[in-house]
């Protein structure tokens, strides 16, 4: 199991009120991804737990494009990892900010 | 005196020489081996039919039965290399030399045995390609074929899987070569002859139905959202635009999306009639959808696919059936109708480099190519216009006048970034180039050559090469759109922000869609058994595809 941690200043915060989002699965190929809006509207840290060793720049990458296009300020990012591909990573990452952004039910 | 007739002789030798173990044209099965050896000579072109589907797999066992101190060095022209026999034939020295078109399962084997020296390598074909040698070059000097039913005097039934079959047996039999049937029974009336008896020397009754593999049967519960977005990227940002009816699907599991996509995102785009109304395509379970909802016009198909048997007998309106009510696919025809009449392929690969050059074959894995390198080129002989080919051409020249300039056939490439085991689709240098480098080949096994690509579709957009007019812009296009690969994150942003707005690249959002809709519930199917639904139970899966 590899650990990354990445922190990065926001521009824009998370929309919506929720107090947390949770999306995905942890399974081979997949991943879960859970959102909490616990830290400063202006903040975003995301720690990655990944079954895959030695994609630490992919992950650089992908997170970082993730900040820049979503509305991601204010929230502590956990994702757990079996080894999914890039694009379905991006692909979480932006569900679970939409579905923090949803009103709650 | 110069004896003209020599071939002809040589045929009534083998035939004099096989009837001492056949019974009339029926040979039994017990004395096969024996009866191979008395038919064969060493050093004899032999085409073993076999293709991507069907498979002649007694007559293959047979042969890897005869005794190699009689029967060796044969030269095998053949378009599949699928059943372990296949190889057999080499690993006991009955065969040496090798031509073919593909050879998916057996693709790992067929490298090492290349790169052992067991098997000496003419060349990997398109299927056109080898049936054309077929006339000229490589005429099989016999041919062992496979066939659903025969009567006593040879007249074959060929049934929903005919394939090759027709051109192996015009080559081999005209030429005179000698031609040897496997079927599962002998009956006294086939229900209708594909293959007439004259030209079929012997047969062998077999006793059970020639195998198949279910190639083009892909399970939609298995459809990825990230395969899901590339088919929506294609669909509003290829077929929309470029009105695309007559086309080839690849058997990938993103045109399986695409196939899934058109009574549901393709509707709501209004699409129907406008695009995907005829193809040259083998019997996609995936593509019932689509026909029910009343997309699909016409499709004629180069084989047959388990389990769509009955269904594409009771849709004889848009399938090519025969008087028994069963489907005729024809594999040559079909080549021909993939190349020159339809306006786009559409299919998957495993390596694009940075030129737009792409293959499957990478450094363990020689698969061939089958057909894309066929209906993935642009054919300099069509002479007839259409909406999509015109459009093409006039995006790839601009400055000629219009009624000299040649259209183009879009060659789409359409694939996710990284592929299995985290594969990345975009290299540096193919893996094709190192293969022949070590096999000391003449050429390089592309599959697709870049001049003929005209598109390429990731999860991160489309690059439209058609619109590239030099070697940077072809560069950067590619890189503009191979995501987080090496290939992608090494992109000069600058260069791709300008090739965006050249709409030689374009994003998701550029054509008004958001990755978060690529969802599964777009698709008309989800499951197996939704499809089994959709046909109204007439399509039978085969027992590997269900789950219930």
């Amino acid at each position: 199991m590899e650990k990354l941690s990445f922190q990065f200043k926001t521009e824009k915060p998370a929309g919506g009120t929720r107090p947390q989002a949770l999306v995905g699965v942890v399974a081979s190929g997949n991943l879960e991804v859970l959102l909490e809006r616990v830290l400063p509207t202006d903040a975003c840290s995301i720690d990655i737990a990944t079954a895959a060793h030695g994609f630490g720049t992919v992950w650089q990458a992908v997170v970082a494009d993730f900040v820049s296009r979503r509305a991601a300020g204010g929230l502590r990012i956990s994702v757990n990892d079996g080894g999914a591909r890039p694009d379905t990573v991006a692909l979480r990452l932006a569900q679970a900010v939409r579905l923090i952004e949803e009103p709650e039910a | 005196m110069t004896d003209w007739n020599r071939q002809k002789a040589g045929l009534a030798e083998r035939l004099a020489a096989g009837r001492a173990h056949a019974a009339g044209k029926t040979v039994p099965i017990a004395k096969l081996a024996a009866f191979l050896e008395a038919v064969l000579r060493p050093g004899d072109r032999v085409c073993l039919e076999g293709d991507n589907q069907k498979q002649a797999d007694i007559l293959a066992t047979a042969l890897a039965d005869v005794d190699p101190a009689k029967i060796h060095d044969l030269h095998m022209v053949q378009s599949g290399v699928v059943l372990p026999e296949h190889l057999d034939v080499f690993d006991k020295g009955i065969a040496r030399r090798l031509d073919y078109s593909y050879s998916g399962p057996q693709s790992a084997r067929i490298a090492r045995m290349l790169f052992g020296g067991k098997i000496e390598l003419g060349a990997i074909h398109t299927y056109l390609e080898l049936f054309g040698r077929y006339f000229i070059d490589l005429t099989p000097q016999v041919a062992l074929i496979a066939a659903v039913c025969a009567d006593r005097d040879g007249n074959l039934y060929t049934g929903p899987n005919t394939e090759d079959t027709p051109v192996v047996v015009e080559a081999t039999s005209y030429k005179s070569g000698l031609v040897i049937a496997q079927v599962a029974e002998i009956v006294d009336k086939v229900p209708r002859v594909d293959i007439p008896g004259d030209l079929v020397h012997f047969i062998v009754e077999a006793k059970k139905p020639f195998y198949v593999e279910p190639l083009f049967t892909r399970d939609p519960a298995a459809m990825t959202e990230t395969q899901i977005l590339t088919a929506m990227l294609a669909i509003k940002g290829i077929y929309a635009p470029y009105g695309v009816q007559r086309l080839n699907h690849g058997i990938g599991f993103n045109t399986a999306a695409i196939e899934l996509l058109l009574p549901t995102y393709g509707e709501a785009l209004g699409l129907k009639g406008r695009i995907c109304t005829h193809f040259a395509l083998n019997p996609h379970p995936t593509l019932i959808p689509a026909i029910e909802a009343g997309w699909v016009e016409q499709i004629h198909c180069f084989g047959s696919e388990v389990g769509m048997e009955d269904y594409i007998a009771a849709r004889s309106d848009i399938f090519f059936t025969g008087p028994d009510g069963s489907l005729r696919s024809n594999r040559a025809f079909s080549q021909t109708a993939g190349l020159y009449a339809c306006d786009m392929f559409i299919g998957s690969t495993l390596q694009i480099d940075l030129q737009g050059h792409s293959s499957t074959i990478t450094a363990s894995r020689i698969a061939g190519f089958g057909g894309a390198p066929n209906m993935g080129s642009d054919p300099r002989g069509r002479r007839h216009p259409s909406e999509p080919w015109l459009k093409a051409g006039a995006e790839a020249d601009p400055d000629t006048p219009a009624s000299l300039r040649r259209g183009r056939k879009l060659v789409v490439q359409i694939g996710e970034t990284f592929g299995d085991g985290n594969a990345s689709l975009f290299v540096e240098k193919l893996d094709a180039l190192e293969l022949a480098a070590k096999l000391k080949l003449d050429l390089a096994p592309v599959m697709v050559y870049a001049d003929d690509v005209t598109h390429i579709v990731t999860e991160e957009g489309i690059a439209n090469l058609l619109l590239c007019r030099d070697a940077d812009d072809y560069e950067q296009a590619i890189r503009g759109v191979a995501g987080y690969t090496e290939i992608g994150r090494a992109r000069d942003k600058k260069m791709v922000e300008r090739l965006r707005e050249r709409k030689v690249i374009q994003r998701p959002e550029d054509l008004g869609i958001d990755p978060l809709d690529a969802d599964r519930r777009l698709l008309a199917a989800r499951s197996i058994k939704d499809i089994v639904r959709s046909s109204g139970g007439l399509y039978r899966p085969p027992s590997r595809f269900r789950n219930w």
